[in-house]
C-alpha cells in the first residue's frame, strides 16, 4: 500500500514527533562521536547514531505500510488489545534471562576457578559482574515488568494501551539502555554505584524513556472503562514512580565533558554512600519487590481463579510496603562512618518491613484457598506459589540480617550473596516464569503450553539449583565472618585473609552447579516457550468480554 | 470501615494515588538524607586531609573502571579483628573527597581503605598483572593491560575543573599545573615533584612501575593504592572530640 492510494493519510503528532527527536538525537550521536574523547563514548554514540537510523527506516516504513485510519480503540464493542508490544517483550524477556543466569554461571565458575578470567580485561570477574546483575535485573526483570505491566494495565482497564508508537518507544529504547549499559561495563564504563553503574549519558537516556513510560501507563488509565484502578496498577504505578525518583537522585552527576564517557558524581563521601543504598535497597524494594508484586496480585488470582484473599489486606500491604520500604538503606552502612542514628533508622523499619512484607505474602497464598488442589496438576502455579514462599522466606531473612549484631557478622560475606540470590532467583526468578508460562499461551492465542512436563522440569532443575546456591553460600558466608573474627589463645588472629578464601573454594563450586542448575532450567523454558508459539495448539481467541478483576471484598 | 471506603477515591484518581505514593516514598529519604548535609558532627574534625593528586585521580579512575569495588571494600568497621587486621576504624572525613564513595559491600578479597604504604611499589606491579605469583591461592583477575597501556590524560584538567565545581578545594593554580603535578609524581628526578608535594602535602612520588620513561595506568594506580588511608593524622587524632 502506498501513500499515495491513501491521498488523506497524514502523520500523527507521535509519528512527526518522534522522527524529529530521531533526527536531532541521530546527529547529536553524530557530532559526539566524531568528537569523542574516549573509544567506549565514540563506540557508543555510534550505537545510538545507528539506533537513530533503523529507528527512522521503522517508522517510516511502519507509515507508509499501515492503513490511514488507526486502529480502532475497540472492536464490536469490546476492547482492541495492543498485544504485539507484549508478545516482543515477553521473548526478550527470555532471551535476556538466559543470557544473564548464563554470565551468572560464568563469574560463579571465576570465583572457583580464577584462571578463567584468561588474563583478558574485557572478561575479568569485575567487569562482567556489573553485566550479570544489570542483565538478570534490568534486563530479564525489567523487560519481565514492561510486558506484564503493559499487558495488566490493558486487561484490567479494559481499554487499548495509550499511544500507538510511545510503547514501542519505552520498548526499544530500554533495551537500548541495557545494550549501552552492558557493553559500557566491558569496555570499562561504569560510575561503581551498584546496580546504577551506567554513566551519566545512559542514565539521561534511561530518565526519558521512563517518563515515556509513565505517560504510557497513566494515559492507559485515563482511558479506563472500569471505575477502579485494580491493585496491581497501584503496585506499578508505584514501582515506576518510585523507580524515576531514585534513579534521578542517585545518578546526579556532571560530565567531565559532553564528548567525555566520564562524570562526577554530586554526593561525596559519607553522603554519596547514603544516596547510593536509599537507591540501592529501593532497586530491591520497588523493582524487584513492587514490581513483581504486581505480577503476583495478577497473575495468581487469574491462574487460580480465585479472587485476591482480601481488599482490605492489600490497601494495607501497599501503603505499609511503600512506607517503610524506603527508610531500610542504612542497613547496608551498619558500622561504617555513617552515624548511628542514620543506622538506627534502617535497622529499625528493616525489622518492621518483615510485617508488610508478610502481609502480602499471605495475600498472594490465601488467594489459593479452596484451589489448593491446582498446586498438584498446574506445575505453572505450583511455581508461582512456590515463589511466594521464597519471597516470605528472602524478607523474613532480610529484617534479620538488618539486625546490627547479625550483620556484623554477614556483612561483606557471602552470606549476602545469598540472600539476594534466595530473593532474585526463588522470588521474582519464579514469578516471572510463571507470568511468562502463563502469558505466552494467552498472547499466541494457544490451547496450552507445548509442554507442561517440562515446566516440571525446569522447576525441579532450578529448586534443587537454588537450594545448592543458598545453603552452600549459608555455610560459606558464615565461615568467612567466623573466620576473620576468629582469635588464638595468644590473643592473635587466628587466620590470614588468603585462609579464608582458600576455605571458599569448595563452596564456589557447589554454587556453580547450583548456578549451572538454574541455567539448564531457563534453557528448558526457552525450548518449551519456543514451541509453544512455534508448535503449540491454536485456539480461536474468545470473544466474550473477559470479566475484570475483582478483589474480594 | 471509613477509612478503608474512603480509598476508593485514591483507587477511581489516578493522578491523585501517583501523587500519594510519591509524597508517601519521599518521606524516608528526606528524614535519613538531608540531616547528613547540615549536621555538623556528621563529618569529624581531621588534620590531613587533602584532595587527590591528579595522579591519584587518575589511578582512582582505572580502579573504578576495573570494578575493583566489586571485591574489595575501604571501610573499615570498628571491631577489634578489622581494627587488628585492617588498622584503624575509617572515618567520614577520608571519604569526603570521594566521588562516588568506595566503601564497597562484599570482601571476596581484602579491605583496602588503609592499603598505601603496606607493600612495595614492586608487589603491588607484579601482584596487579599476576596476582598469583605473589599470592598463589589468591582468586583475583590477573590485570595485565594496566602495565601495558599509557596513561589518558587529556581530560585531567577538565576532571579537576568539575571536582572544584562541585566544592572540592582544587584552587585555580592546582588546576592549571595538573598535568605537571601528574607527570611529577610518577618521577622523584624531576623537577616540579616540590611544587607537587607544596600543592599536595605527603604526596608518594616515586616511578611506580619502575619505569620512568613511559607514563603508563600502572603508575597511576599504584599511587592511588599508595595513599589509601594515610592522610590522617592519627597521632593527633581526638576520637573524643568526634563522639557522635
Amino acid at each position: 500500500m502506498s501513500a499515495a492510494m491513501n491521498s488523506h493519510k497524514t502523520m500523527t503528532i507521535g509519528e512527526g514527533g518522534l522522527l524529529a527527536f530521531i533526527v536531532v538525537g541521530g546527529l547529536t550521536s553524530l557530532v559526539v562521536a566524531g568528537r569523542a574523547l574516549d573509544t567506549p563514548m565514540q563506540i557508543h554514540s555510534f550505537i545510538f547514531a545507528l539506533a537513530a537510523v533503523l529507528a527512522g527506516i521503522a517508522v517510516l516504513k511502519r507509515y507508509y505500510d499501515r492503513p490511514a485510519e488507526l486502529p480502532p480503540q475497540e472492536i464490536d464493542g469490546l476492547p482492541n488489545y495492543n498485544m504485539g508490544i507484549v508478545k516482543f517483550l515477553t521473548v526478550i524477556s527470555v532471551f535476556w534471562g538466559v543470557v544473564g543466569f548464563l554470565v551468572g554461571l560464568i563469574i560463579s565458575l571465576q570465583l572457583a576457578w580464577p584462571a578463567l578470567n584468561f588474563d583478558f580485561e574485557y572478561v575479568a570477574f569485575s567487569r562482567l559482574r556489573p553485566v550479570h546483575t544489570s542483565a538478570v535485573i534490568f534486563a530479564f526483570g525489567g523487560n519481565v515488568l514492561l510486558a506484564t505491566s503493559f499487558y495488566v494495565v490493558q486487561k484490567t482497564c479494559r481499554a487499548r494501551l495509550a499511544g500507538e508508537l510511545a510503547p514501542w518507544f519505552v520498548a526499544i529504547g530500554y533495551n537500548l539502555f541495557i545494550v549501552i549499559a552492558a557493553t559500557g561495563y566491558v569496555l570499562g564504563v561504569t560510575q561503581s554505584k551498584e546496580y546504577a553503574e551506567p554513566e551519566w549519558y545512559a542514565d539521561l537516556w534511561l530518565t526519558i524513556v521512563w517518563v515515556v513510560y509513565l505517560l504510557v501507563f497513566l494515559g492507559t488509565l485515563w482511558k479506563r472503562k472500569e471505575p477502579h484502578i485494580y491493585v496491581a496498577n497501584w503496585f506499578y504505578l508505584a514501582f515506576i514512580v518510585t523507580i524515576a525518583m531514585l534513579h534521578i537522585v542517585n545518578n546526579l552527576t556532571i560530565p567531565v565533558s559532553i564528548f567525555s564517557s566520564k562524570s562526577v558524581i554530586v554526593w561525596s563521601g559519607i553522603q554519596d554512600a547514603m544516596v547510593q543504598w536509599w537507591y540501592g535497597h529501593n532497586a530491591v524494594g520497588f523493582f524487584l519487590t513492587a514490581g513483581f508484586l504486581a505480577i503476583m496480585y495478577y497473575f495468581i488470582p487469574k491462574r487460580a481463579e480465585r479472587p485476591v484473599y482480601s481488599y482490605r489486606l492489600s490497601i494495607v500491604h501497599f501503603w505499609s510496603l511503600i512506607f517503610i520500604y524506603i527508610w531500610a538503606g542504612p542497613h547496608h552502612l551498619h558500622y561504617t562512618a555513617v552515624p548511628q542514628w542514620a543506622q538506627t533508622l534502617g535497622m529499625t523499619f528493616s525489622i518492621m518491613l518483615w510485617m508488610p512484607s508478610w502481609g502480602g505474602m499471605i495475600n498472594g497464598l490465601m488467594t489459593l484457598s479452596g484451589a489448593w488442589d491446582k498446586l498438584r496438576t498446574d506445575p505453572v502455579l505450583r511455581m508461582m506459589v512456590v515463589s511466594v514462599a521464597f519471597y516470605g522466606m528472602s524478607t523474613f531473612e532480610g529484617p534479620l540480617m538488618s539486625v546490627r549484631a547479625v550483620n556484623s557478622l554477614s556483612h561483606y560475606t557471602d552470606w549476602t550473596i545469598g540472600h539476594v540470590h534466595s530473593g532474585a532467583m526463588g522470588w521474582v526468578g519464579y514469578i516471572s516464569f510463571g507470568a511468562l508460562y502463563c502469558l505466552v499461551p494467552w498472547l499466541w492465542n494457544r490451547k496450552a503450553l507445548y509442554s507442561e512436563k517440562l515446566v516440571s522440569w525446569h522447576f525441579w532443575l532450578s529448586t534443587i539449583g537454588i537450594v545448592l546456591y543458598i545453603t552452600s553460600m549459608w555455610v560459606a558466608g558464615i565461615m568467612q565472618g567466623l573466620m576473620w573474627r576468629a582469635y588464638t589463645e595468644l590473643g592473635f588472629l587466628q587466620f590470614a585473609f588468603i585462609e579464608t578464601v582458600e576455605a571458599m573454594h569448595p563452596f564456589y563450586v557447589i554454587r556453580a552447579l547450583g548456578g549451572l542448575l538454574f541455567v539448564l532450567g531457563s534453557f528448558v523454558m526457552a525450548y518449551n516457550i519456543y514451541m509453544t508459539i512455534r508448535h503449540g495448539e491454536r485456539e480461536e481467541p474468545t470473544r466474550e468480554a473477559a470479566p475484570g478483576m475483582v478483589p474480594a471484598e | 470501615m471509613s477509612i478503608m471506603k474512603r480509598h476508593t477515591i485514591l483507587e477511581k484518581n489516578s493522578l491523585l494515588l501517583t501523587v500519594s505514593i510519591l509524597v508517601v516514598v519521599s518521606i524516608g529519604g528526606l528524614v535519613e538524607i538531608v540531616p547528613l548535609f547540615y549536621l555538623k558532627s556528621t563529618i569529624e574534625k581531621v588534620e590531613g586531609m587533602r584532595p587527590y593528586t591528579p595522579l591519584e585521580l587518575a589511578g582512582r579512575e582505572i580502579y573504578v573502571r576495573e570494578g575493583c569495588y566489586v571485591c574489595h571494600s575501604q571501610m573499615i568497621r570498628p571491631m577489634r579483628d578489622e581494627i587488628d587486621r585492617y588498622g584503624h576504624y575509617s572515618l567520614a572525613a577520608e571519604s569526603m573527597y570521594d566521588r562516588p564513595f568506595q566503601w564497597g559491600s562484599k570482601r571476596s578479597g581484602p579491605d583496602l581503605a588503609r592499603v598505601g604504604g603496606k607493600y612495595s611499589d614492586q608487589w603491588h606491579m607484579e601482584h596487579l598483572i599476576n596476582p598469583q605469583a605473589v599470592v598463589p591461592a589468591s582468586i583475583m583477575p590477573g590485570y595485565p593491560h594496566i602495565a601495558e597501556r599509557d596513561l589518558e590524560v587529556n581530560v585531567v584538567r577538565e576532571t579537576l575543573r568539575t571536582h572544584q565545581f562541585l566544592g572540592v578545594p582544587y584552587s585555580q593554580e592546582k588546576i592549571d599545573n595538573a598535568l605537571a603535578d601528574l607527570r611529577a609524581q610518577a618521577n622523584p628526578d624531576s623537577e616540579g615533584v616540590d611544587a607537587l608535594l607544596e600543592r599536595y602535602p605527603k604526596a608518594v612520588v616515586s616511578d611506580f612501575d619502575g619505569d620512568t620513561s613511559r607514563l603508563t595506568e600502572m603508575d597511576a594506580l599504584i599511587a592511588y593504592l599508595q595513599m589509601l588511608g594515610t592522610l590522617v593524622d592519627f597521632s593527633i587524632y581526638d576520637n573524643k572530640a568526634n563522639l557522635r
